[in-house]
């Protein structure tokens, strides 16, 4: 039973770091609908906004009122001091970004061709 | 002069040789278990097979002898090592045991700014999204970890890429990669010339996040693509010095493009029979060193009986 609960919980986590990464790749304020269709594995619209509700409240998610309902953005200005953080955490040399593990290393100019070839290759299939 | 004092040193040096051989033919999962064991092993025998030869000078230092004690004239006339390898090996010594604490110091730092990082987060369940157009994202190990991830990066990616590539940096944190990392990197220090261990273990942890993530997402194309597609953004982004780290990533696309490495006993066998030879090698050069003393020693409690 405790390992049922942490997997709701793990969930729980997974979905709001999902409806999180939604808001920040859509660019623009967007309804609880549109998050939803970015979300993977169906989940109801009111689980949606419960979510979109906590994250406003833990300050990440800004909310302005549009007609009926409410358009949802990621708050910008919380992250500036992160960011600049974060870059001088990845550029004190490989070191660092070796223990960081980065889901991409840079990429040399023929590689760019192999992968477009490997993607484009196996679009073709 | 023997040759069996200096064999535990070749045989790990060719760790060096074998290890990477062996983990191209194993899965990444296996491949990073056996690149970090035989790592250990193989700097474990360098550093015993460099403390025996130099401790045969060492123990020639009349103070040292007389500690012992010892005949520091025996030692030298049966010592078959000459003394300046015996020199080079203790400054070898030296200068891996420096590496090491030079080593050791700054991944300790740098884990701590890591962990401290982690607690200033602000995150959603475990992501944490860093207002950049510049596409990067990474995992960053804590209590607990955070998987972080720029606005550049996101955008770049479709729904089920973000999908693939959040599951990717979770299995990164779940299986505790920068452990591995740190672990073939602090080898590395000991020995140098294990080094390409410590690039293909680099390597070896993203194919295993990338297999985890695979898994999860329910397809290896996806997360193929997924890697494909971050790495080009990256390319078309505003350049930044950026550290090459985790691989070509070419090689991990065409990796999920094929189907999985299956588990060959092969390669571990292989690596299990180089391991075993340099636990028998060094067991064979610490049974020389050992007759050498006792030999050096004996001569010093004849040579102290004789003026009664």
């Amino acid at each position: 039973m405790s390992d049922q609960a942490a997997a709701g919980r793990r969930a729980r986590g997974e979905l709001e770091s999902e409806v999180l990464a939604a808001l920040w790749a859509a660019g623009e304020p967007v309804a609880a609908g549109a998050v939803r269709e970015q979300l993977h594995g169906d989940p109801a619209l009111t689980t949606v906004l419960t979510i979109l509700t906590r994250l406003h409240g833990k300050g990440l998610v800004t909310r302005e009122r549009a007609g009926r309902a409410y358009l949802y953005a990621p708050v910008r200005d919380e992250a500036a001091h992160t960011a600049a953080g974060m870059r001088a955490l990845l550029e004190k040399g490989s070191d660092r970004a070796a223990v960081l593990a980065r889901f991409v290393s840079e990429l040399a100019a023929e590689d760019e061709q192999v992968l477009e070839r490997l993607l484009h290759g196996h679009q073709g299939d | 002069m023997r040759i069996d004092v200096y064999l535990p040193l070749l045989l790990s040096t060719l760790f060096a040789v074998a290890a990477p051989w062996a983990v191209r033919r194993l899965p990444p999962r296996a491949a990073t278990w056996l690149l970090t064991c035989t790592a250990v092993m193989a700097a474990g025998t360098w550093a015993t097979a460099l403390a025996l030869l130099a401790f045969t000078l060492v123990g020639q230092i009349p103070l040292v002898a007389s500690e012992g004690p010892w005949s520091a004239g025996v030692l030298a006339a049966n010592d078959p090592v000459h003394r300046p390898v015996a020199l080079i090996c203790a400054l070898v010594l030296l200068a891996s045991v420096a590496g090491l604490t030079v080593v050791s110091w700054r991944r300790v730092r740098m884990l701590v700014d890591g962990w401290r990082e982690c607690r200033e987060l602000r995150a959603a369940g475990d992501l944490a999204v860093v207002d950049d157009p510049v596409p990067t994202a990474f995992a960053l190990p804590g209590t607990p970890g955070r998987v972080v991830v720029s606005s550049g990066m996101l955008q770049a990616l479709s729904a089920d890429e973000r999908q693939a590539l959040l599951a990717h940096e979770r299995a990164h944190l779940r299986r505790r990669h920068h452990l591995f990392l740190l672990v073939l990197q602090l080898t590395a220090a000991v020995h140098p010339l294990l080094r390409p261990l410590a690039r293909e273990g680099a390597f070896t942890v993203e194919r295993w996040a990338d297999e985890e993530a695979a898994a999860e997402v329910a397809d290896r194309t996806l997360v193929a693509h997924a890697v494909a597609r971050a790495a080009l953004a990256t390319k078309r982004a505003p350049q930044r010095a950026l550290p090459a780290t985790g691989g070509p990533v070419p090689r991990r696309v065409q990796a999920l493009l094929i189907p999985p490495t299956p588990f060959r006993r092969g390669p571990v066998l292989v690596c299990a029979a180089l391991t075993l030879a340099c636990c028998v090698s060094l067991a064979e050069a610490a049974h020389d060193t050992e007759l050498l003393f006792e030999n050096a020693m004996h001569t010093s409690a004849a040579t102290r009986e004789q003026p009664r």
